[in-house]
């Protein structure tokens, strides 16, 4: 590092999309993406990623395993905007049209270290029962343009939607000069470095 | 139970294995005894029967001592019920077993004392019990089963049913069976067989209460089955043995599901009917009803409901519970607790007052963050002039027109001025003085005080002699307490009140007596006021009654007053002396004890009692005095006293000063000759001799006005339009809130809150609002004091972290800011750094530069004043769209958030079936719709613009040049000439004129868009095909791809075609064979412009287009053209220009922008915006693709209807007067002055989002709109003109939505392009104008009903409903709309001089350019041509371009006989400077880099009124021939 003090802060998020609780249904898929302000920049891993079909398991849990691994870095000037991830999970319904099962979202945590999540997921209702009906027959439910509009808050007083299911993610997260640049997100680690000042031996 | 099962399976197995054998048995062991039963049946077939058995148990068993008594037993009939427990004995406990034995032993006992009788009558048992030889094999054979048996006893013990016993009856018949020999069945046997009824039911009917009653007591079942019929025991037991006999398996089987039952105790299947079960809930559920529960029995019984509210207590407003939920808990609280503790007077239940108010009330934020003195601080402002152009304006949604407000101001009353003299002083002081008199009269207070006094009296005279004995005397007396509290106080202020009302009356007559004297003294009057004083007579008795009533009332009230008080004096006293008395009772015992010492003060003690103060040291308590009574006629002479004071004398005249202006001015002659001194402003002076009680008085006045909107010609009021919206949202929030409705300053104000206390009806009881009714009680009474500044967030500095200032200073603060602000400039600022120092000023440079300039106009970029004022106002008009679309932006739709599937109609459901039935490869296959792209992810590059460039009609070709000059340049003639011409067999140079085949023109188009270029090969020919596509890359401004971003490019798609030329430069014909040395040249022939907006908005533009050509093109003609192709293509030919297929798309395509969906405000009728929505959306049910627009905006942003723009508006007179005899021309002239209008440039940005529509003064104020202010200028010119005319709204190309102009000339339709000027006929193939929506009259909209609407196949006459649905119809007739536009245009006359010096400027600053761009050459400019040019060119303005290219030629060929000449006019109308660079540029008439190469251009303008400019550019270029 040189000795100016950092102009960025990277979020390191790895972890997993582990699974799902869907009571009512089966072999379904999800896709994640994440959402971050414009400060905000992707540096390493992937964005966006879309999981493997999985059914349920056959014990009593009923669950639907993906674990489906998310790694990515961003680096940021501003913890406005902070990265939420987007969950969509899709699966065939009765006639076999693929349909959304759920959409969620959840900041990634801003404290360092492992986080286990879950999110309740929802998708967005017909606007009235004859469309229900059709939507149905026709394996078309209504979804969303884009899954990305479940992160903001704009604009969605005019849908309506029903929640279905959870789903479980985990997160280890590592961030790196947050607290050199001033912001205090955590407890104070062990090691307790405070300040530019390096760790004393930093051997390898 | 299982191994229970599992032997009983055994036994069957067994059974059925035996089942041979055991008839045998049965024939031999059974014939006796039914034979019989049928004489004895009690006696015989058992004892036999079982003898059997029991000899088998016998063996069995380990206890062989009785087989007598068993066979005894045996034969006494009853054998088989005892013998089951004997094997089971013989492997269980001895327990058990002893039990059992003694048991059996019992009963047998029983049984043989009955029996024993019968028993010597059989003789039979005897040998059958011999005849068993095989009783030992038997043993061996079963030898398993004890031990199975024991088993099942263990199990089983106690629970020895009859049944059971029985089963085990069959078991040892089965046992005993295989003692018969196998083979056959008995004959007996076979009898019974075939004869007997089996009838298993009534064994089953009766085994079942057996087996349930044998479960409780063995003893007492054995006992009575002994009792029991002996014939149905028999015919059991015939049953039994039928069964066994008979083989019949399952009968046996049905005997061991008996057994099984009992084991397992079955019983049908639990049921319980629903009217049982509703029965039983209704114990234990309660259902509350949900009717209405009478108030009788909410209420403790015998008591009327009581309403507090009708009573005038205050009721808070409940909180809204439906009526059935209250009813449910009603209901269900009278069940559930009866103690109706829950219930109020009125029977309701009890509730607080809602607490939820129905608006949110915030104080607006104050926008800018000042210091709060600054706020408090009065400013002079100045004031400021009325703008003309801020009819423009459309920042504050104000309605644009004049408003007036008319103030009358009818007179001026000065309190002081410098010209007063003493008189008008005291004179002024006088009126103020009535003043204040009239408006205490009018409130009267002291009447008020005393009404009140007498009141109070009242009520405490009624309290001490009540009539309502059950009041409690404590209460009664609180409040007596009370009112004589009050009673005092209001005294006190009545006297107050009076003492001022005489105060009042006395200074009056004082002042004026002053004045009186001052007008002897001065012996002239000079004010025309007098003060007369009537005198009201009063009745002197009744007056006397009442003043010595009141004063011995008050004076009974004052002594009882100084009673209580000195009542209470009295008892600080005692207790203060009790005290004193104590503490002086230690002090002598103290003394006492002193005094044994020193015996000093013996009287002290005497004296102990008196008061007399004894001088004690320290803290000794005073000793106290009593109080003393006040006399009564000390008070009597108080209360006189004051009332002398303060009150009219009894028997006093009521005096009540009038003040007239009927005294007399004495004429100015009769005055004195000498001024008498004034008073002067300022400087004191005094009414007194001695100069004492000095004034200063200054120049006040009051004057007295009236306020109004001023009322128009038509009776218009002249007020700024109030939003019926707004209206309606702040008077329902006036209600609710007091800030909202009068802003936070109106706090302050107490008139303003009152008022709206009045207004809003605010509930005077309601505790909550009490503190501001007392506030505005005492402010309207204007006694209390109000601060005259309200603070809202007095906190506000306490939380502010860091300073205003210090936060603005922030650059990073600012930039986060302005990004949250969506400022253009950062609106997508990425990564905003971490730290000020890494923000670079020049960030803000540009914003700043804009915030700057936005209010100064620069006139360097623009020639002349009034554009550079019109295209700043343009760029605000933008800006202000754009900041619209922005907060539309943020309103979200369902329908932007969510996919869904529309509900399939039949005509959906009918396209998909057609389309199964569709080819697959079609033959004419059709451009399917692309995947649309979400403008989110994309960078530069990804985005292309597709151009593919079909083919052309029309080119035109070049001219045979003329002999002359033919000839003389032999050599110069173009070698692609030669070349084309080589194959053919013609060679070039013989023929004068063109010979057949020879290629005319050889035409190439070159594409450019955004600075990259690209071009098609050249073609050959005049109708050319290239079929190519080319590809141009496209880039958005700053990198934004978001859909406004790219909204706003306001880059233009030029396609220009050129025609190739060939030029042989080779000097010598002998290096001919050797070398080729030709140069290129190009000439320009036309081009095509499409904004790029276009293409984004349309998605792709596909067709046909005219080509824009200058009028005049040298060395090209069209003619032969005609000639040439005649034959073949005539119908085409007719058309005049050329044509350019062509389809235009982006790749990938973007989803382009919606139209702002923001409701406007309108000033139309409701009912009318209801029809507009109503036929809009009954047309887009049917033709969803056409267009039907009834309301419009307007500049300012609001809804208008739009049939009122068309309104019949003069044309300048000059156009009328060229063409006095020829309508169609003038027609024409006026059209083409329309689209001399500049094309809004601006309008790009938000074509498609929102258009705003301009009136026609508006347009030529700004000179620069799209169509629709085009179309309707010309509309309404035409119907000045007298034309039958309608705008027409479709989609052309390439403009695509647009509007157009209709006119029916006498037999035909026309159809009119308002911003080219051009017309068509209907039936034009190349008319632009390719869909029609519907047709916009003065005073109806006709909607296009018909199945076509491509002009060509339609019909428009819109009187036939069939064809077109009109909006205002019988239903809803025309209601007489007015008209948006003005009554008449003024033109002004352009400024010759002006124009010509504009004319001047742009020539120099075309050359200029010229030369800028061919920075390799040297730019000649020939004189000579330019002043021939620019002589020609107002003959083109005249003639509008047509028909003057022959003459124009053979006038240059006479002036310019050796040089070769290739140029063109353009003409265009002139809006800024840029668009004309653009245009000369775009013809690349510089590219021309010969050596010898001049160049000539020539600007005219020709001035039409209202500063519209028909600007032509003659550009030309010329190379000398040698």
């Amino acid at each position: 590092m040189a000795a100016a003090g950092p102009s960025v802060f990277l979020l390191m998020v790895n972890g997993q999309v582990e699974s799902a609780q869907f009571p009512e249904y089966d072999d379904l898929y999800c896709k994640y993406c994440f959402v971050y302000g414009q400060d905000w920049a992707p540096t390493a891993g992937l964005e966006e990623g879309i999981s493997q079909i999985t059914s349920k398991s056959l014990d009593v849990r009923r669950a639907l395993v993906w674990n489906f691994p998310i790694n990515v870095t961003f680096k940021s000037t501003n913890p406005y905007g902070w990265p939420q991830i987007v969950l969509s999970v899709y699966g065939p319904d009765v006639f076999g049209n693929d349909v959304v099962r759920g959409y969620g979202v959840v900041h990634v945590p801003f404290s360092p270290g492992r986080h286990k999540r879950t999110i309740p997921m929802f998708v967005p209702e017909s606007t009235s029962k004859l469309q229900k009906f059709t939507g149905w027959f026709m394996g078309r439910r209504p979804e969303y343009i884009d899954p990305k509009v479940v992160a903001q808050g704009e604009g969605r007083e005019v849908t309506r939607v029903r929640s279905q299911g959870f789903v479980t993610l985990l997160f280890n997260v590592v961030t790196k000069d947050m607290r050199k640049l001033g912001y205090d997100t955590g407890p104070v680690d062990s090691q307790g470095i405070v300040g530019p000042s390096p760790a004393q031996n930093i051997l390898w | 139970m299982n191994p229970k099962e599992e032997k009983m399976k055994i036994i069957t197995e067994e059974f059925l294995e035996n089942e041979e054998d055991a008839p045998v048995e049965g024939l031999k062991s059974s014939k006796l005894p039914r034979q019989k039963r049928k004489k004895q049946p009690p006696t015989g077939g058992p004892g036999e029967m079982v003898s059997g058995k029991a000899q088998d148990d016998i063996q069995e068993e380990p206890v062989k001592q009785e087989p007598e008594t068993q066979l005894l037993s045996m034969k006494a009939g009853r054998g088989p019920r005892n013998l089951p427990p004997i094997p089971a004995s013989s492997r269980t406990s001895f327990a058990e077993f002893s039990m059992r034995e003694r048991m059996r032993e019992k009963l047998q006992a029983a049984r043989s004392k009955a029996e024993s009788a019968l028993l010597q009558e059989i003789p039979t048992p005897r040998p059958r019990r011999l005849r068993s030889p095989s009783e030992k094999e038997l043993e061996t054979e079963f030898g398993v089963e004890p031990s199975k048996e024991a088993l099942r006893t263990q199990q089983e013990d106690g629970s020895q049913s009859y049944s059971r016993v029985k089963h085990h009856e069959f078991i040892r018949k089965i046992k005993t069976k295989p003692l018969v020999p196998p083979g056959f069945p008995s004959a007996e046997d076979a009898y019974n067989f075939f004869t007997f009824n089996f009838d298993p039911d009534p064994e089953e009917s009766e085994e079942k209460p057996k087996a349930t009653a044998a479960d409780k007591d063995t003893q007492e079942e054995e006992a009575g089955e002994e009792e029991e019929p002996p014939m149905q025991e028999g015919v059991n037991k015939t049953d039994e043995e039928e069964l066994l006999s008979g083989k019949d398996a399952e009968e046996f089987l049905v005997g061991l599901d008996q057994t099984a039952a009992d084991f397992v105790d079955v019983r049908p299947a639990d049921y319980e009917s629903v009217h049982v079960r509703m029965q039983r809930e209704k114990e234990i559920l309660f259902i509350p009803s949900r009717f209405t529960v009478p108030t009788y029995k909410k209420l403790p019984e015998n008591v009327q409901p009581r309403f507090p509210e009708d009573e005038g207590l205050y009721i808070g407003e409940r909180p809204e519970v439906s009526r059935t939920n209250q009813n449910i808990v009603e209901n269900r609280l009278l069940t559930q607790e009866p103690e109706r503790g829950w219930f109020g007077d009125d029977g309701r239940i009890l509730a607080l007052p809602n607490p939820i108010k129905p608006f949110p009330s915030r104080p607006p934020i104050l926008k800018q963050e000042q210091a709060v003195h600054v706020e408090l601080e009065m400013l002079y402002k100045k004031a400021v002039n009325y703008v003309t152009c801020s009819q423009h304006m459309i920042g504050a949604g104000e309605a644009p027109g004049i408003f007036q407000l008319d103030i009358d101001i009818s007179g001026l009353i000065f309190t002081h001025h410098p010209c007063f003299s003493r008189e008008h002083v005291l004179a002024s002081k006088l009126a103020q003085l009535y003043d204040q008199y009239l408006a205490r009269r009018q409130r009267n207070k002291a009447k008020f005080l005393n009404d009140k006094l007498q009141a109070l009296r009242n009520a405490v005279q009624t309290g001490l002699h009540p009539e309502q004995p059950h009041r409690s005397l404590d209460t009664t007396q609180k409040a007596i307490h009370e009112y004589k509290a009050e009673i005092r106080q209001t005294r006190k202020l009545r006297d107050a009140e009076q003492e001022k009302d005489r105060t009042l009356l006395k200074t009056i007559i004082k002042v004026w007596k002053e004045m009186k004297s001052l007008r002897e003294f001065q012996r002239f009057t000079n004010t025309p006021l007098k003060l007369v004083l009537r005198k009201e007579k009063v009745d002197q008795k009744a007056d006397d009654d009442a003043y010595e009533a009141e004063i011995q009332v008050e004076v009974s009230e004052l002594l009882e007053e100084h009673l209580e008080d000195y009542e209470q004096k009295m008892e600080e006293y005692r207790m203060a002396y009790q005290h004193w008395k104590a503490w002086r009772k230690a002090q002598r015992a103290k003394k006492k004890k002193k005094k044994q010492a020193v015996v000093e003060h013996p009287d002290e003690e005497s004296e102990e009692p008196c008061p007399e103060a004894e001088p004690c040291p320290g803290e000794e308590p005073v000793k106290p005095v009593p109080p003393e009574l006040t006399e009564q006629a000390v008070i009597e002479q108080q209360v006189r006293e004051r009332a002398a004071q303060c009150r009219r004398r009894s028997g006093e005249p009521v005096l009540v000063p009038e003040l007239s202006l009927a005294g007399s001015i004495t004429p100015n002659d009769q005055c004195p000759s000498i001024v008498f001194l004034l008073v002067f402003v300022g400087v004191p002076f005094s009414f007194e001799a001695d100069g004492s009680n000095q004034l200063i008085l200054m120049t006040s006045g009051k004057v007295s006005n009236s306020v109004a909107w001023a009322v128009g010609e038509h009776g218009v009021p002249l007020s700024p339009p109030l939003s019926q919206q707004i209206i309606g949202f702040r008077s329902a929030l006036k209600r609710a809130d007091a800030i909202s409705s009068i802003g936070t300053s109106g706090l302050t104000d107490m008139k303003k809150l009152a008022k709206w206390a009045a207004e809003s009806k605010l509930d005077p009881n309601d505790p909550n609002n009490s503190p501001l009714m007392q506030l505005i009680s005492v402010a309207t009474s204007g006694e209390a004091y109000v601060p005259d500044f309200f603070r809202l967030e007095q906190l506000q500095q306490e939380f502010n972290f860091v300073s205003d200032e210090e936060l603005n200073r922030s650059k990073r603060f600012r930039l986060l800011h302005l990004r949250n602000q969506e400022v253009p400039e950062f609106r997508n600022y990425k990564q905003i750094p971490v730290y000020d120092r890494e923000i670079q000023e020049k960030v803000f440079q540009d914003y700043e530069k804009r915030l700057r300039d936005r209010n100064v106009i620069e006139t360097k970029d623009h020639i002349d004043a009034h554009r550079a004022v019109v295209a700043k106002y343009l760029q605000q008009v933008r800006e202000s769209v754009i900041n619209r679309f922005q907060i539309a932006k943020h309103h979200f739709l369902l329908s932007d958030l969510i996919i869904e599937e529309e509900v399939p109609n039949i005509s959906i459901l009918g396209l998909s079936l057609f389309k199964l039935a569709e080819q697959k490869r079609p033959l004419r296959p059709r451009r399917k719709g692309r995947k649309k792209v979400t403008a989110q992810n994309l960078s530069d590059g990804d985005i292309k613009l597709l151009v593919n460039i079909i083919r052309a009609y029309d080119i035109p070709v070049r001219k045979p040049t003329a002999s002359k000059f033919h000839q003389q340049s032999r050599s110069s003639r173009t070698f692609s000439e030669k070349c084309a011409a080589s194959p053919a067999p013609h060679s070039p140079t013989h023929g004068v004129d063109y010979p057949l085949g020879q290629v005319l023109v050889r035409p190439f188009v070159e594409v450019s868009f955004q600075r990259t270029i690209c071009h098609t090969t050249t073609a050959e020919g005049p109708n050319p095909s290239w079929n190519e596509e080319l590809e141009l890359p496209f880039r958005a401004p700053n990198g934004d791809y978001s859909m406004t971003s790219l909204q706003s490019v306001k880059d233009d798609v030029f396609i220009h075609v050129f025609d190739e030329i060939l030029y042989d430069v080779l000097e010598d014909d002998r290096e001919r064979q050797s070398g080729i040395h030709t140069r290129i040249e190009r000439h320009w022939l036309g081009c095509v412009k499409i904004p790029f907006s276009t293409i984004y908005f349309q998605a792709r533009i596909d067709g046909t287009f005219k080509i824009d050509m200058p009028p005049v093109l040298l060395g090209y003609s069209k003619e032969r053209n005609t000639m040439i192709e005649r034959g073949f293509d005539s119908a085409r030919s007719l058309s005049e220009g050329s044509y350019i297929t062509l389809f235009i798309t982006i790749e990938p395509q973007l989803a382009p922008g919606e139209t702002i969906r923001e409701k406007f405000d309108s000033q139309e009728d409701e009912k009318l915006l209801q029809a507009t929505e109503k036929f809009q959306a009954e047309c887009a049910l049917k033709f969803p693709n056409r267009r039907c627009l009834p309301t419009v905006i307007d500049i300012s942003g609001k809804t208008v209807f739009i049939t009122r723009y068309l309104k019949s508006l003069n044309p300048p007179q000059e156009l009328l007067d060229v063409y006095p005899n020829s309508p169609q021309a003038t027609a024409e002239l006026v059209a083409c002055y329309v689209s001399l209008i500049p094309f809004l440039p601006d309008a790009v940005s938000f074509a498609g989002v929102c258009d705003l529509w301009s009136t026609s003064d508006q347009f030529l104020d700004l000179l620069a709109g799209d169509e629709e202010e085009h179309a309707v200028l010309l509309c309404n010119y035409f119907l000045f003109l007298g034309k039958k005319v309608w705008l027409m709204m479709g989609n052309a190309i390439p403009e695509g939505p647009t509007v157009y102009v209709l006119t029916w000339e006498q037999n035909h339709y026309l159809i009119w392009n308002p911003s080219s000027g051009h017309f068509y006929a209907q039936y034009d193939t190349f008319c632009p104008l390719k869909s029609v929506g519907c047709l916009i009259g003065p005073d109806n909209i006709w909607f296009n009903i018909q199945r076509y609407d491509s002009p060509l196949r339609m019909n428009f006459d819109v009187t036939k409903p069939k064809l077109w649905k009109s909006f205002f119809s019988r239903n809803l007739p025309y209601p007489g709309l007015s008209s948006v536009q003005p009554e008449e245009l003024i033109y002004q006359r352009t400024d010759k001089a002006a124009a010509a010096e504009l004319q001047d400027r742009i020539e120099k600053i075309l050359k200029e350019k010229i030369m800028e761009w061919r920075p390799r050459h040297l730019t000649r400019w020939n004189r000579y041509c330019t002043s021939t040019l620019r002589h020609f060119l107002p003959v083109l303005e005249r003639s509008q371009g047509d028909d003057v290219e022959d003459s124009h030629r053979a006038e240059l060929l006479k002036q310019l006989g050796d040089y070769r000449f290739s140029g063109f006019p353009l003409h265009m109308p002139y809006s800024e400077m840029k668009p004309l660079i653009e245009a000369v540029y775009s013809t690349g008439v510089h590219n021309i880099d010969v050596p010898n190469v001049e160049f000539a251009l020539a600007v005219y303008i020709h001035p039409y009124p209202k500063n519209v400019l028909s600007v032509w550019i003659y550009v030309a270029s010329l190379i000398r021939n040698r």
